[in-house]
C-alpha cells in the first residue's frame, strides 16, 4: 500500500524525499555496489538522457515535456541539459505535432513523441498508422520512419472513461508498427533504448501507476549500452501447471496471483510479454506446451484484445497440448466508471487471475455463471 | 491593382535543374543557336496579390533554354497523364488515379525556382511532381500498372510515388496529412541547420483541414522554413470552393502568416513565387502560396468532372489559360523555335511516353515474396503470415 501512496503523491507533484534523491542522481549511480533500486520514472528518464546524449538526431516533442519537466516528470531535467531545440514543448495539437514529428523522421531525425496519455493519441492516430507505420511498405523501403511514440497507457486511478483506455490491441494489430509495453525498470530502460535505436515506428506503452514503483536493477541494466531485444517476452516466474501471459501493470498482479496459487499447490509460469508487436509466439507456445494451460491477462477491453490474439495463436500452434480451454482475464466490457468501487470492478484484480488459473486447472469449486 | 514595387533582388539568374544545353539539344532534331542562358524578361499574366507582405515583381527573368525546358517537360507531363487515362480505361491501372493535366505549370515552375535539396510533399495527385523531381516515365507507368519496375516497386500505386533522394517525400492518400508532414520536413531542415525549405502542397479541399492550421501555428511559432502551397483548382472532389470554404481566399487564411496569390497556369509566375517564398521563408518562417490553377480531368478517373461544373468552363480555361499554350506563345514570340519544331517535340514526347508504356507492360509483376518485404526496416526474424495462417509464412529480415 505504501508503494501506491507514494505513487499517488508523486503524481500530485509532491516530492517524497527518497524518490527526490533519485532525481538528483540520474540512474542512481551514486549508490554503493550491491542491489540497486530504480523507479520506472528514473529508468525512463535515464534512458532518454543516454540516447539523446549518444545521438544528436534524437529529440523529444510533446506537451509540457520541457519547462513543466514532463506531466509525469519523465522528461525532468532534459530541457536544461539539451536545450529547447531538442526538448520541444508543443501546443495542445496532437494531430499537428505528431504529423510534424513523423515528417521530421522522414528527413532522418529521430523523434520521441510524448502523448500525455495514449487517449490523446487518437487525435493523431492517422499519422501513427497511415503516415508512420505504412510508409516503409508503400515506398518499398525508400522512406523509413525511426520514431517513438510514448506515454502512459491504460487505466490510472479515478480518471474516468475518456482517460483510461488501453491501446495495446489497436496498435498491436497494425503491420509496420512495433508495440512495446514495459513492466519493470529494467524493461523501461532496455525497451525504451531499443525503441529509440530502432529504425521503425515504435509505440511505447507505459503505465502511470508504475512510474513511482521501484525495481532492483543490476549494473548491466544501468550501463548506457544496455538494450533489450524487441519481440522477446520474459519469463518472470517459472512454473509447470499453468501459463499466465500478461503485460505492464498486470505483470505485478500476476506475480502476486502466482504466490497465492503456489500456496494452493498450483505452480504458475508468468510471462511478461514486453512486446505486443511482434508478439513472442515462440515463448508463449513453448510455455503452454510445458504447462498445458493458459490464462491471458490484460487491463484493456476484452473484445479483439491481446488475450484474444494469444488464445488464437495457441490454438493454431499448440492445440493438442491444451488440457483445458484458454481462460481470459481482461477489463470489463464497459467504459471506465469513476466511483472507486465500480472502477475496482472494471479492471482485473489479483483474485480474478487466481480464480481463472484455478479454473484452468479444474480446481475451482463453482463453475463460472452462464446465461 | 496593387501598386507593384520592382524588387530587383528577386530577379535571380537562372539555374536550370532539369536540362543542360547539351542534353536539351539531344531531345531535338535540330540544334537551336538561341538555346542559351541569355536573360529574357517576361511579365507574368497578372500581378501577384499579397497578404501581409510585399509581393514580388511581375517581371520574371527567364531564358530560351528555360522556356524550352518548360515546354518539353509540360508536354511530356500532359501526354503522360492523358496516356494514364487510357490505361485506366483499359483496366491496366486499378484503384484510384488522380490526374494533373492542366496543373503542369505548378510542378514545373516550382522546380525552376528551387533545388533538389529543398523538399516537396504532396497528396495523391502526385505523378507530375514525381516527374519534375527527376522521376522517370517508366517508373510512373510501371508503378501505375503495379509492376516491379515501378517507382515504389508496384507496392504503392498512383497515390504513393516517392523520390526522397531528390527531396520528394510522396505521395499521400489522406487529405491534409501531408501538410504537418511537410512542416516536419522543414523542422528537420532547420534542426540540421540546412539552408533549404520544404513545400507542402495541398488542394482547396484540404485547405479547411484542422491539422493544417495546427501545423501552421507551430511553423510560425518556431520560424520553420515551411511553405504552404495551396493548389487551388477550385473543386475539392465535386465540391466547389465556395461551397466548402467560408473564405476561399486561401492565401489569406494564414492570418498572421503572409500569403501570395499566384496565377498557377503561368509557369514563370509560379517560379517567381517560389523563389520569393524560399527567400522569405529562410528568414521569416512560413508563407502561404495560393496557386490559382485548374484540372481538366475530374477529381479522379471515377469522376467525369462534369456533374458539378460545365463543359464550357473546362473548355474555356483550356482556351484561355492553358499552361503549355502560354509557353508555346512565348517561345514563338521570342523566335526560340518554330511552330513545326514544337509540334515535332510533342510528337517525340508522345513516342517516348508510348515507349515507356510498352516497356512498363513488359515489366514483371512483383514476386509473391514481395508481399512480406519492407514491413519493417528491421524485422528481427519475426514471422508474418499470409491469409491462411497455416499456409505460407515469411520471415521478416
Amino acid at each position: 500500500m505504501l508503494g501506491f501512496i507514494r505513487q499517488t503523491v508523486c503524481n500530485r507533484g509532491v516530492s517524497v524525499s527518497k524518490s527526490q534523491l533519485r532525481f538528483l542522481v540520474p540512474g542512481g549511480r551514486n549508490y554503493a555496489s550491491g542491489a540497486k533500486e530504480m523507479t520506472v520514472r528514473d529508468a525512463l528518464n535515464s534512458a532518454l538522457d543516454e540516447e539523446m546524449s549518444a545521438d544528436s538526431k534524437v529529440f523529444i516533442m510533446g506537451e509540457e515535456v520541457g519547462e513543466y519537466q514532463g506531466a509525469y516528470k519523465i522528461t525532468k531535467g532534459l530541457l536544461d541539459k539539451y536545450g529547447p531545440d531538442r526538448v520541444i514543448d508543443t501546443p495542445i495539437t496532437e494531430a499537428g505535432f505528431t504529423g510534424i514529428a513523423v515528417g521530421a523522421a522522414y528527413h532522418s531525425l529521430k523523434p520521441v513523441v510524448e502523448f500525455m496519455t495514449f487517449n490523446f493519441s487518437m487525435q493523431a492516430i492517422d499519422h501513427i498508422i497511415n503516415s508512420a507505420a505504412k510508409s516503409n511498405y508503400m515506398s518499398a523501403g525508400q522512406i523509413s520512419v525511426p520514431i517513438v511514440f510514448r506515454g502512459p497507457n491504460g487505466a490510472a486511478a479515478g480518471v474516468g472513461a475518456q482517460h483510461s483506455q488501453c491501446y495495446a490491441a489497436w496498435f498491436g494489430a497494425c503491420p509496420g508498427l512495433k508495440v512495446l509495453a514495459p513492466y519493470s525498470s529494467e524493461d523501461a530502460r532496455g525497451l525504451l533504448k531499443a525503441a529509440i535505436r530502432d529504425p521503425d515506428p515504435v509505440v511505447f506503452l507505459e503505465n502511470e501507476l508504475l512510474y513511482g514503483e521501484s525495481f532492483p536493477v543490476s549494473a548491466e541494466v544501468l550501463d548506457s549500452s544496455f538494450c533489450l531485444p524487441i519481440g522477446k517476452a520474459k519469463i518472470e516466474r517459472e512454473g509447470k501447471d499453468v501459463t499466465i501471459t500478461t503485460f505492464s501493470k498486470m505483470v505485478g498482479f500476476a506475480l502476486k496471483a502466482a504466490e497465492i496459487l503456489e500456496k494452493e499447490g498450483i505452480s504458475a509460469e508468468v510471462i511478461n510479454l514486453r512486446s505486443i508487436r511482434p508478439l513472442d509466439r515462440a515463448t508463449i507456445n513453448s510455455s503452454v506446451r510445458k504447462t498445458n494451460r493458459l490464462v491471458t491477462v490484460e487491463e484493456g477491453f476484452p473484445q479483439h484484445g491481446v488475450g484474444a490474439e494469444i488464445c488464437a495463436s495457441v490454438v493454431e500452434e499448440s492445440f493438442e497440448y491444451l488440457d483445458a480451454p484458454v481462460e481470459r482475464i481482461a477489463g470489463a466490457d464497459v467504459c471506465m466508471p469513476y466511483a472507486a468501487n465500480l472502477e475496482r470492478l472494471a479492471v482485473p484484480q489479483i483474485e480474478d487471475i487466481v480464480r481463472a488459473a484455478k479454473r484452468a486447472c479444474y480446481r475451482s469449486t463453482s463453475m463460472a455463471a452462464t446465461g | 491593382m496593387a501598386l507593384l514595387r520592382r524588387s530587383s533582388h528577386l530577379i535571380r539568374p537562372l539555374t536550370s535543374p532539369t536540362l543542360t544545353a547539351s542534353n536539351l539539344t539531344s531531345y531535338l532534331r535540330h540544334s537551336f543557336s538561341s538555346l542559351d542562358d541569355t536573360p529574357i524578361t517576361v511579365e507574368t499574366s497578372m500581378p501577384f496579390t499579397s497578404h501581409n507582405c510585399e509581393p514580388p515583381s511581375r517581371s520574371v527573368e527567364t531564358s530560351a533554354k528555360e522556356l524550352m525546358t518548360f515546354f518539353i517537360d509540360m508536354a511530356t507531363m500532359r501526354r503522360m497523364e492523358i496516356a494514364a487515362d487510357s490505361l485506366y480505361k483499359a483496366k491496366l491501372i486499378r484503384g484510384f488515379c488522380h490526374l494533373y493535366d492542366g496543373q503542369e505549370a505548378v510542378a514545373i515552375g516550382m522546380e525552376a525556382g528551387i533545388t533538389k535539396k529543398d523538399c516537396i510533399i504532396t497528396a495523391y495527385r502526385d505523378h507530375c511532381i514525381y516527374f519534375c523531381r527527376g522521376g522517370t516515365l517508366l517508373g510512373t507507368f510501371a508503378e501505375l500498372m503495379g509492376r516491379k519496375n515501378g517507382c515504389s516497386n508496384g507496392k504503392g500505386g498512383s497515390m504513393h510515388f516517392y523520390k526522397p533522394e531528390s527531396g520528394f517525400y510522396g505521395g499521400h492518400g489522406i487529405v491534409g496529412a501531408q501538410v504537418p508532414l511537410g512542416v516536419g520536413l522543414a523542422f528537420a531542415q532547420k534542426y540540421n541547420k540546412e539552408d533549404h525549405v520544404s513545400f507542402a502542397l495541398y488542394g482547396d479541399g484540404a485547405a479547411n483541414q484542422g491539422q493544417l492550421f495546427e501545423a501552421l501555428n507551430m511553423a510560425a511559432l518556431w520560424d520553420l522554413p515551411a511553405i504552404f502551397v495551396c493548389e487551388n483548382n477550385h473543386y475539392g472532389m465535386g465540391t466547389a470552393e465556395w461551397r466548402a470554404a467560408k473564405s476561399p481566399s486561401y492565401y489569406k487564411r494564414g492570418d498572421y502568416v503572409p500569403g501570395l496569390k499566384v496565377d498557377g497556369m503561368d509557369a514563370l509566375a509560379v517560379k517567381q513565387a517560389c523563389i520569393f517564398a524560399k527567400e522569405h521563408s529562410l528568414k521569416n518562417g512560413p508563407l502561404i502560396l495560393e496557386m490559382d490553377t485548374y484540372r481538366y480531368h475530374g477529381h479522379s478517373m471515377s469522376d467525369p468532372g462534369s456533374t458539378y461544373r460545365t463543359r464550357d468552363e473546362i473548355s474555356g480555361v483550356r482556351q484561355e489559360r492553358d499552361p503549355i499554350e502560354r509557353v508555346r506563345k512565348l517561345i514563338l514570340a521570342h523566335d526560340i523555335a518554330t511552330e513545326k519544331e514544337l509540334k515535332d517535340i510533342e510528337k517525340e514526347k508522345r513516342k517516348e511516353v508510348d515507349d515507356a508504356i510498352a516497356q512498363a507492360k513488359e515489366s514483371p509483376v512483383p514476386d509473391p515474396s514481395e508481399l512480406y518485404t519492407n514491413v519493417y526496416v528491421k524485422g528481427y526474424g519475426v514471422e508474418a503470415c499470409g491469409a491462411d495462417r497455416k499456409g505460407v509464412k515469411a520471415v521478416l529480415p
